[in-house]
């Protein structure tokens, strides 16, 4: 008995050594750096909380709050409303059904760098050659560089993307839903519509809380796609909140400010997920 | 589902959905045959010959085979190292959760889920360029901190669904307990691995800012850091900017083209756990 319970003790410690020593200590240094004025090299002294009382006066850093927000939560909304559809209409009765799966998965084994980068040039070249040609005014430009609209090319960019993972997530809810239950729906004469807020939808809510969840948490932590797409330009109009500390940090000589900075951003996102996780189970309860 | 017929018109519309997932797709592999000059015409063209001068151009210039072999070396790596430590430290998690001390360990390890990377990575990297792990092997150790997290709490959910009785079969027949890993679990695990491998295999590769910010050699670039590495040279000329897009993704587009209905099931296992 002794020697399994050493066996045991063997298998998790080595790991346990090194998820301390490369996760949770980085964690605590951030956490104690914040405190302090530390440049990232030199000497340093305690600040008390200064660092964390500037980030909420610092205009850089609120914008680039606000901009992840109204990202995050646009695309949220977006992703999942078009992987439903999607995945509704991959479930339904349909030719080159497997075919039409791959396709939509695709973009989830693509690098989110390198498809900014093509959808960059779409925005840069093709939008506005289309735009010209059909006379409309709105594509004519390039919208990454308008501070005003750059936003909505990061949205369309990660919805494309992120589409993919969401509608196989509603793709295996769908398939927990027995056949039975929409016949049953149909001789009761329910309309499509209502057949999906009542039955569909109800039976595939804790997909969508995942969905929502996930894919929330995602979004605030954007970043290969925005260094790709606009890098965080025109000016700091989509600069999010990871690539602003990449850039303070390593660039600007701010290691303590942008820890300060991170362990703001870390309560949001953990009192973000806990919001969403209570609402959308209650919920799921009715 | 309703009735046996085909829907068309849902058929169409999902078709006229794919050609937009392909749209991006369809460019990168027309514009890596064009020649500059043909960009000034109609950019949705078909090329006017298949020339493949740009991807001999991108490969010398990138030094795409060594960027590969990194992509390559670092994915297949962390595969190997995810499957064999994550999987076994699971084991022994999953069949002591009773003790506090395991306990412990699971939600400690599957709350790392919920820290963003930005809060660890201004003082990781100074840690690991000090210990000198600013390399391959270094990303590779990361990797697999950074997705013990997933992979514990998936592997865990899989274990308690296997029945204890076929452990204890082996131990009277005289098997430790390293034994009963190897040769009980390990194998009946097999369809978590894949789920993991898949996972892991398409993070690794495709990661851009653990290396971004690790690597600190350009001779140890991985393909994604390459194509950002270049970005400047690759403004002025798209024709080779997109060969080299292409290359980079032709590696995982190639399995993916395969193994599709392996990799979807395979994710579609993780994300049910």
């Amino acid at each position: 008995m002794v020697k399994k319970k050493h066996a045991f003790l063997l298998m998790v410690i080595p790991a346990f050594v090194l998820f301390f020593t490369f996760h949770t200590y980085p964690a605590l240094q951030g956490i104690f750096y914040s405190f302090t004025d530390y440049k990232g090299y030199g000497n340093w002294d305690f600040v008390g909380f200064k660092n964390y009382f500037n980030v909420f006066q610092d205009g850089r850093a609120l914008s680039a709050y606000g901009f992840t927000f109204q990202f995050a939560i646009v695309a949220t909304i977006l992703v999942n409303i078009i992987s439903v559809l999607i995945a509704i209409g991959l479930n339904s009765n349909i030719k080159l059904r497997k075919t039409l799966r791959a396709t939509y998965f695709l973009p989830y084994i693509l690098s989110v760098l390198i498809v900014g980068y093509i959808f960059k040039f779409m925005f840069t070249h093709l939008l506005p050659q289309i735009g010209q040609a059909l006379n409309i005014e709105f594509l004519s430009t390039n919208i990454l560089g308008n501070p005003d609209l750059a936003w909505l090319g990061i949205v369309l960019v990660a919805v494309w993307q992120s589409a993919a993972f969401n509608t196989l997530l509603y793709l295996a809810g769908l398939s927990t839903i027995d056949d039975q239950v929409y016949e049953a729906a149909s001789i009761d004469g329910a309309k499509p519509w209502a057949r999906f807020w009542k039955i569909t939808f109800p039976l595939i809510a804790p997909f969508f809380t995942i969905n929502m969840v996930v894919a929330m948490k995602n979004f605030l932590m954007a970043f290969d796609q925005i260094v790709a797409l606009t890098g965080g330009g025109p000016g700091q109009a989509t600069e999010s909140i990871s690539l602003l500390i990449y850039r303070g940090g390593f660039q600007g000589g701010e290691f303590a400010y942008q820890s300060a900075n991170a362990v703001i951003y870390f309560i949001v996102i953990v009192a973000i997920s806990i919001i969403q996780l209570r609402v959308l189970e209650r919920r799921e309860v009715k | 589902m309703i009735g046996n017929r085909a829907n068309w018109k849902v058929t169409i519309l999902l078709i006229l959905g794919a050609l937009f997932i392909l749209l991006p797709l369809y460019l990168t592999i027309t514009i890596a045959f064009k020649t500059p000059r043909e960009m000034t015409g109609n950019l949705l063209a078909l090329p006017q010959s298949w020339s493949i001068q740009n991807f001999l151009d991108a490969i010398e210039m990138t030094n795409f085979f060594q960027a590969l072999g990194n992509s390559a070396f670092v994915t297949i790596l962390t595969v190997a190292v995810v499957i064999l430590t994550h999987s076994l430290v699971a084991y022994a998690i999953a069949r002591n959760l009773h003790k506090k001390f395991y306990k412990f360990l699971y939600f400690y390890f599957i709350s790392a889920m919920f820290i963003p990377f930005p809060i660890i990575m201004l003082p990781l990297v100074k840690q690991t360029a000090m210990w000198g792990m600013d390399n391959l092997i270094g990303l590779v150790i990361l990797n697999g901190v950074m997705q013990l997290a997933f992979n514990v709490f998936i592997y865990v959910g899989f274990v308690k669904t296997v029945p204890k009785e076929l452990e204890e079969a082996a131990i009277i027949d005289g098997a430790s307990t390293w034994q009963v890993f190897w040769k009980v679990i390990f194998p009946l695990m097999k369809p978590m691995h894949a789920t993991v491998a898949i996972l892991t295999a398409l993070a690794a590769w495709n990661d851009f800012m653990l290396p971004l910010v690790i690597l600190s050699d350009s001779n140890q670039y991985t393909l994604p850091l390459v194509q950002y590495a270049f970005q400047g040279q690759f403004s002025t000329d798209y024709n080779l900017a997109f060969a080299s897009y292409l290359m980079a993704m032709l590696p995982m587009i190639i399995v993916y083209i395969f193994a599709q209905k392996w990799i979807i099931g395979g994710v579609m296992r993780g994300s049910i756990k």
